[in-house]
């Protein structure tokens, strides 16, 4: 199940004026395995996430998507490529419906245009009934299709969450990234993200996880990789990462 | 060569007042992000005002220099009051509405004014009263009046005056700081209320100064001209990164410079197709120019998007 | 989705399309058609507020310079249907063309601006349609190509298949007049218009439109294009205001700069915010409030003034000016999100409010 290299990062570099992010960051996350990215705050976790998406520019280094080379600053291109994400600090479409939501997620995969849209022509009506039904089956998928008319900043805390997954997962990627997906969720919401994303890397998606809670990183993931002051320390198995000695180091800061 | 002196001469002249103004729009738009598109128009007021007064003083038989003195200081009130009355009658209860809502009420003030000024003074054209004797000076070809230096003395001087308050008081930190960040500002214990008012205060005063220049530049005035002038203003607020002080005496300055050079060098520039007419033109070609290299104006801070 | 329509909504629809049908002869009952030409130009500009809608209202984008798209359709038509070329193109060429025209000045202007922030794009909106208002005036030398100062004048009217839409005719035993004539036409065409705009809201690139509007950043994340969409918003929004231009040429007979100055730009946008930004019904609204309300003015504040006072105590012009000026104040003081915004930017609202209490 677990195969060939899905993502490799080469030497990503990024730095904020005299700020070192990034330093020399080389990775590698394979098809089918959920990949976790941990590290104290500000070790440089959301920033190669971000690199990674194509909103910041990294400064050195690139990479490697599924055999090809990712466009740097062109979020919209990693989308399509397959890379999906999710944000730290929840952003969905506050003021349209959780439904409409997931929808959006559909856009890169769809393409009815202006024309077909004022024509409203078979095909047209045929792809927003699709589009609309791939909606429906993800809010299901992530257990909160009885949310799917309220507004998404309406939606409790967890369920935004979960919103914010489905809306990822309709992009239909190779890679879906969640950032800090448990953050501030309480032990019985943090279990049911667990199964959830069980069930995502069950059905064929490879996973990379950025997470403070490192139970929930080494319970779930195959690999783990560990960043400290933007520079990577460690990557392998979870029981190896846990009794390395610069990890711990890291944690307490010795 | 002499018309290149003569027009940097007349693009000083015309910049020091359109610095004056964009300093009001930057300053209201660093502290609550909105475009106050009535400050055009305060300026129209501050000139009217000054124009009402000092002629009727002349008439009563007081000394031009002190009449002159008592409607620059009628200005100053009249604008500063509807610069305060305008923030605490139009704009502060829409605090926190969506983000054009002000926009329109300022439209909406906007033509208040021009009415109130076209019923109070009238359709015609206003002739400012001569303030300053008619004194000419050459300097390397190049013709130059007693009022000009006056001009640039005076912006010079007024300008000194804001960069002063805003970075050498209390009540400059409470702007700066609640330009940062009002939510913090307020919570350091910064009267928002107070500095937002003083804001518009202190950008209305600016006006009337540049009022008072502008009339006696130009020796006419009119309740239309306010607009054209605060649209000027505004693009030369933008050209130097909306918000910045430092930017908004630059663009100012930058503006009146392009437009007189542009005046007069388009035609040899265009090898004759396109006459001085097009001069305003030049003012909106550079803006956009400008803004395609530099998307956060001259001066203007570079807004990174944060994810 | 619902194909037969309830007892109650197909009474209302026979009820305004009586309503729709009778206007234009009881406007015109007084035998003057003043009234029936400010309803002419209030569906006018319902075609230009439902334009500007598209890239203030859906995909929020501030753009100050909209009246230039306007312009450029009615100079489109102008040049292309009248003596001043010599040239007489029927309408179905010049009224594509002249959408055509403006969607590529929408392009030219969007492709190198649209990156920049909310404010910035505003002024260099607004600076675009000053340019082309400039060129518009000083374009009659040396070579001739809009007249200037002076306009165009004697353009020809709207005509289809021989039946032209200016001076009387007789139809089915009613008598028409031009205006009355044009009121039919525009009226179809906004019942078109309007259906368009429905269709584009509720599409994949409305969608994409409005999920710009809400979070660029997450919008880009998820794989729009924000680039293009944006720049479509763009030239949809200018293509309605070439449409809307041409035809206003047409009606008009004669264009000139004056037209298409800046302040008609920002009655385009108060009509869009003070409607109700990106809800269709709300900018109609919006955009037949504003366009009657001074006219009405226009005939009201007058004869008010005689009543009360038996004389004239403040020219009627400016009287009327400022009045529309408060009204303009007043709403947006107490209706921020417009007359009649999208149930859910209202609910937006009140959530805000109540926080706040």
């Amino acid at each position: 199940m677990i195969g060939e290299v899905l993502l490799a990062a080469q030497g990503i570099a990024k730095h904020f004026g005299g700020v070192k992010a990034l330093q020399d960051v080389s990775l590698t996350i394979r098809r089918g395995e959920v990949y976790g990215l941990i590290g104290p705050n500000g070790a440089g976790k959301t920033t190669f996430f971000n690199c990674m998406t194509g909103l910041y520019v990294a400064d050195g280094g690139s990479f490697q998507f599924a055999g090809a080379r990712l466009a740097a600053h062109a979020p919209e291109q990693v989308a399509r490529c397959g890379i999906a994400r999710t944000f730290q600090n929840i952003r969905l479409f506050g003021n349209m419906t959780a439904l409409e939501n997931v929808m959006i997620g559909r856009h890169v995969r769809t393409k009815a245009g202006v024309v077909g849209a004022m024509l409203q022509t078979r095909a047209t009506r045929d792809e927003e009934a699709a589009i609309r039904q791939r909606a429906v089956e993800l809010l299901h998928y992530v257990r909160i299709e009885d949310r799917a008319d309220d507004l998404a900043k309406n939606l409790s805390y967890g369920d935004q969450r979960r919103l914010e997954i489905a809306r990822a997962l309709a992009t239909e990627p190779k890679l879906l990234c969640l950032d800090e997906p448990a953050a501030g969720m309480n032990a019985t919401e943090t279990a049911e993200l667990r199964e959830l994303i069980d069930g995502i890397r069950q059905d064929g998606t490879t996973i990379l996880l950025i997470e403070h809670d490192v139970k929930l990183v080494m319970g779930l993931c195959d690999r783990v990789a560990v960043l400290d002051y933007g520079k990577l320390i460690i990557e392998d198995v979870p029981a190896v990462v846990q009794k390395d000695q610069r990890v711990i180091e890291a944690y307490l800061g010795a | 060569m002499d018309i290149f002196f003569q027009q940097v001469i007349n693009g000083l002249v015309q910049g020091s007042i359109y610095a004056l103004v964009a300093l009001g729009y930057t300053m209201v738009y660093g502290i609550m992000g909105l475009i106050n598109f009535a400050h055009g128009e305060v300026v129209m007021i501050g000139t009217l005002v000054a124009i009402a007064v000092t002629s009727s003083l002349i008439g009563a038989g007081v000394p031009v220099a002190v009449a002159g003195l008592g409607g620059l200081a009628a200005a100053l009130l009249v604008c500063m009051a509807l610069g305060w009355s305008l923030e605490r009658v139009a704009y502060r209860p829409l605090r926190g509405s969506p983000r054009l809502t002000p926009l329109i009420t300022a439209i909406g003030m906007s033509i208040i004014l021009q009415n109130l000024a076209m019923i109070i003074w009238g359709r015609n054209y206003l002739t400012f009263p001569p303030l300053l004797p008619k004194i000419n000076y050459e300097f390397a070809g190049a013709h130059f009046t007693l009022v000009q230096v006056a001009i640039v003395l005076i912006s010079a001087a007024a300008m000194s005056g804001l960069v002063f308050l805003v970075y050498r008081t209390r009540l400059g930190m409470a702007m700066r700081a609640t330009a940062q960040n009002p939510a913090v500002a307020s919570l350091m214990g910064v009267n928002i209320n107070r500095v937002i008012a003083a804001a518009f205060v202190v950008g209305s005063a600016l006006a009337a100064v540049a009022g008072v220049m502008v009339g006696s530049y130009y020796e006419i005035a009119h309740y239309q001209m306010g607009f054209m002038l605060g649209l000027k203003a505004f693009t030369a607020a933008v050209l130097g990164g909306i918000g910045n002080l430092a930017g908004a005496m630059a663009g100012g300055v930058l503006l009146g410079l392009i437009e007189a050079l542009g005046a007069g060098y388009i035609g040899d520039l265009s090898g004759g197709f396109l006459g001085s007419h097009y001069q305003d033109i030049f003012a909106f070609i550079v803006l956009i120019v400008v803004l395609m290299f530099k998307p956060s104006g001259l001066f203007g801070e570079k807004t990174g998007e944060r994810a | 989705m619902n194909k037969w329509l309830s007892p109650k909504s197909f009474f209302g629809i026979v009820l305004i399309t009586a309503a729709l049908v009778a206007l234009p002869f009881l406007l015109g009952m007084g035998g003057g058609q003043a009234w029936v030409r400010i309803v002419n130009f209030a569906i006018l500009y319902i075609f230009l507020a439902l334009g500007l809608n598209i890239v203030v209202g859906f995909a929020g984008l501030l753009d100050l310079g909209y009246i230039a798209f306007y312009a450029v359709g009615a100079y489109t038509w102008a040049l292309l249907a009248s003596p001043h070329f010599g040239i007489h193109w029927p309408v179905w060429a010049i009224l594509p063309i002249g959408a055509l025209v403006a969607c590529f000045f929408g392009v030219l202007l969007g492709s190198p601006t649209l990156k920049l922030r909310g404010d910035y794009l505003a002024i260099v909106t607004l600076g675009f349609g000053e340019i082309i208002r400039i060129f518009l005036n000083n374009l009659n030398a040396p070579v001739n190509i809009t007249n200037g100062p002076q306009g165009i004048t004697l353009i020809d009217p709207v005509s289809i298949g021989g039946f032209s839409f200016s001076g009387t005719s007789e139809i089915l035993g009613l008598t028409l007049s031009g205006p009355q004539k044009y009121y039919f036409l525009l009226v179809a065409l906004a019942i078109l218009v309007i259906i368009i705009n429905l269709r584009l809201q509720h599409s994949r690139i409305g969608r994409a439109w409005q999920a710009i509007r809400e979070d660029e950043i997450a919008a880009k994340a998820v794989g729009i294009n924000t680039r293009n969409i944006k720049l479509l918003a763009f030239a949809m929004g200018a293509s309605f205001g070439g449409i809307a231009g041409g035809i206003f040429s047409a009606m008009q007979g004669f264009v000139s700069p004056e037209s298409f100055s800046l302040i008609e730009s920002i009655m385009v946008l108060a009509m869009v915010v003070l409607g109700g930004m990106g809800h269709i019904p709300g900018v109609i609204l919006g955009a037949v409030l504003l366009s009657i309300l001074p006219e009405a003015l226009r005939y009201g504040v007058g004869p008010i003034q005689m009543a009360l006072f038996g004389k004239m105590l403040i020219d009627p012009e400016s009287l009327r000016m400022l009045v529309f000026g408060l009204a303009l104040v007043l709403v947006m003081r107490f209706k921020p999100a417009g007359i009649w915004p999208s149930p859910e930017r209202k609910r937006e609202l009140t959530e805000k409010s109540g926080a706040k209490a």
